[in-house]
């Protein structure tokens, strides 16, 4: 009896719970998902821009964004307002500010990168026929750029998916932390249930990272032409 | 070519929609999560509409006017802190907490806390106590206010039942395991000079050279020897108490002196009933067993000896 660790995963709200928590990781990532790639890609055209000033501020932004790890900037929303400003926001709604905040940086950088890659010679075709920056960028750059945006995206897509994971230290009780709740909780009586627990934990990352990689292998095949 | 820019509107429109939506949901922040807070304790994090919105923490008759005590626990250290099967708080530190909800009078909620995270906690008031195995220490003390302790943590020393150690004393000459920077190490440094000590760096490594016989035996916190003896047949905790007492208390926000005097009168009421042998009994005795002496970890009225 002491060995089926599995047996864990089938007590009382065990695997419920779990599901529960990988709700809260889904619908956090995902929210902060669409929004920084919304706002990345704004980003990304603003850093291209020649304007000095902006050049500057975003360069800030970014780096700012890298250098400090998730954690700090977790802390820094959910504790840090409180304490200067005495704004009190719920630990998902700055879960979600610092995700939005780091994926918008990471995805600016990626556009930047794409747009940039884009030969000079495509820009000044637009232009030749006549077309204006706008219609410029709708027709020509930006549908290349999002072709060559696509891999690096999906990587960052998927790194936010499980970065989630830091969230339970602001008191967002995610995937992982109902996992060591059940593991810590059966410590005693059946030491394997760790293995389990974190087997199912892979499998329930897998379902929601896999078809993100399927859609984005079907996006290229289908963008190739 | 159209297509790519019927998508890029789309897109552009969903952009407009998601940022008119967080702000919204910013300043609805507070109806949403209230009601939420009916649902399973550990899912969300429901505290923040009951607890302070500005950051000074809540007087006694706030939260008697709520109904709802907020109170920070671990989630995930059992016995003390732990959530069960079924998604309820259970444990010593919980144990107090239910009757601190019964005697105010109002319903607790439980805000699962981690050890880095505890202080930060009260400073901001998202919660109203911290009952989370915190361990009373000077520099803790200058952020916030701890309250008579219920609990006391001390050194212990496992070693082989071939071989127990049941005095520090027998130690001289011999080898003992200890772990990097925890306050074994500083102890036997400083009052036993004599006995050779085998430093590492995590525990883990620590245990495992205790069962490859690398030492004699190993010290840290009495209650993680404890714990450890009972899993590990052929060792036993000879010393369980020596050193420097360390007291667990639960704690407020600096300043909070109504809640921290209730707190206090609690603690010695309860005191009266022996409510923590009570405790001890109903959640620390099935894992620690004959093991340990519940007078050797818990502290009645807040007097320790």
């Amino acid at each position: 009896m002491q060995d089926m660790g599995i047996e864990v995963l089938f007590q009382g709200r065990n695997f419920v719970r779990l599901l529960e928590g990988l709700w809260v990781t889904v619908r956090i990532s995902v929210f902060s998902v669409i929004v920084s790639i919304l706002l990345g890609i704004i980003l990304g055209m603003i850093m291209t821009m020649k304007n000095p000033l902006l050049r500057i501020i975003t360069r800030c932004y970014l780096e700012f964004v890298r250098i400090m790890p998730q954690l700090v900037l977790l802390f820094l929303v959910y504790f840090g307002l409180t304490k200067m400003f005495r704004i009190n926001l719920s630990g998902e709604i700055s879960a979600i500010i610092v995700f939005v905040i780091w994926g918008t940086a990471e995805m600016g950088d990626l556009v930047r990168g794409a747009l940039t890659s884009i030969p000079v010679h495509q820009y000044e075709s637009g232009k030749a026929l006549g077309l204006t920056t706008v219609q410029n960028y709708c027709y020509v750059i930006i549908p290349q750029t999002i072709r060559r945006l696509l891999p690096q995206a999906i990587n960052l897509v998927t790194r936010m998916i499980k970065t989630t994971s830091l969230i339970v230290l602001i008191g967002v009780v995610e995937v992982v932390k109902v996992g060591q709740q059940i593991i810590e909780a059966s410590r005693l009586t059946s030491p394997s249930a760790a293995v389990w627990v974190y087997g199912v934990i892979f499998f329930l990352y897998f379902i929601v990272c896999y078809p993100i990689s399927i859609l984005s292998k079907r996006l290229e095949v289908k963008w190739r032409n | 070519m159209k297509k790519t820019s019927k998508l890029i509107a789309l897109l552009l429109s969903i952009t407009l929609m998601v940022i008119s939506l967080v702000a919204c949901q910013e300043s609805s922040d507070t109806k949403d999560t209230a009601g939420k807070s009916e649902t399973a304790a550990p899912s969300d994090t429901a505290a923040n509409d009951v607890a302070a919105d500005s950051g000074t923490a809540r007087t006694l008759d706030q939260i008697k006017e709520s109904g709802k005590v907020v109170i920070g626990v671990f989630s995930d250290k059992k016995p003390f802190g732990y959530v069960d099967e079924n998604g309820v708080y259970q444990g010593y530190d919980v144990y107090y907490g239910n009757r601190i909800a019964k005697d105010l009078g109002v319903e607790v909620e439980y805000v699962p806390v981690e050890a880095a995270s505890r202080v930060e906690y009260l400073v901001t008031a998202k919660v109203d106590i911290i009952l989370a195995n915190f361990t009373v220490t000077k520099e803790r003390a200058e952020q916030v206010d701890f309250a008579l302790p219920y609990m006391k943590v001390a050194l212990g020393i496992v070693s082989p039942d071939t071989a127990l150690i049941t005095d520090a004393s027998q130690l001289n000459g011999k080898t003992l395991i200890v772990s990097k920077g925890t306050t074994a190490e500083t102890y036997f440094t400083e009052n036993f000079p004599e006995v050779k000590l085998l430093k590492f760096d995590q525990y883990s490594e620590a245990y495992n050279a205790l069962l490859d016989g690398r030492g004699d035996a190993l010290s840290t916190d009495n209650t993680e020897v404890l714990a450890w003896a009972l899993e590990n047949k052929g060792f036993s905790v000879g010393v369980e108490t020596l050193g420097s007492l360390d007291t667990i208390a639960g704690a407020v926000q600096k300043g909070n002196t109504e809640l921290l005097n209730w707190l206090n009168d609690e603690i010695k009421t309860l005191g009266e009933e022996q409510f923590f042998h009570a405790a001890y009994e109903a959640t620390l005795a099935p894992v620690y067993g004959d093991a340990a002496s519940p007078d050797s970890l818990v502290v009645e009225g807040g007097i320790v000896e």
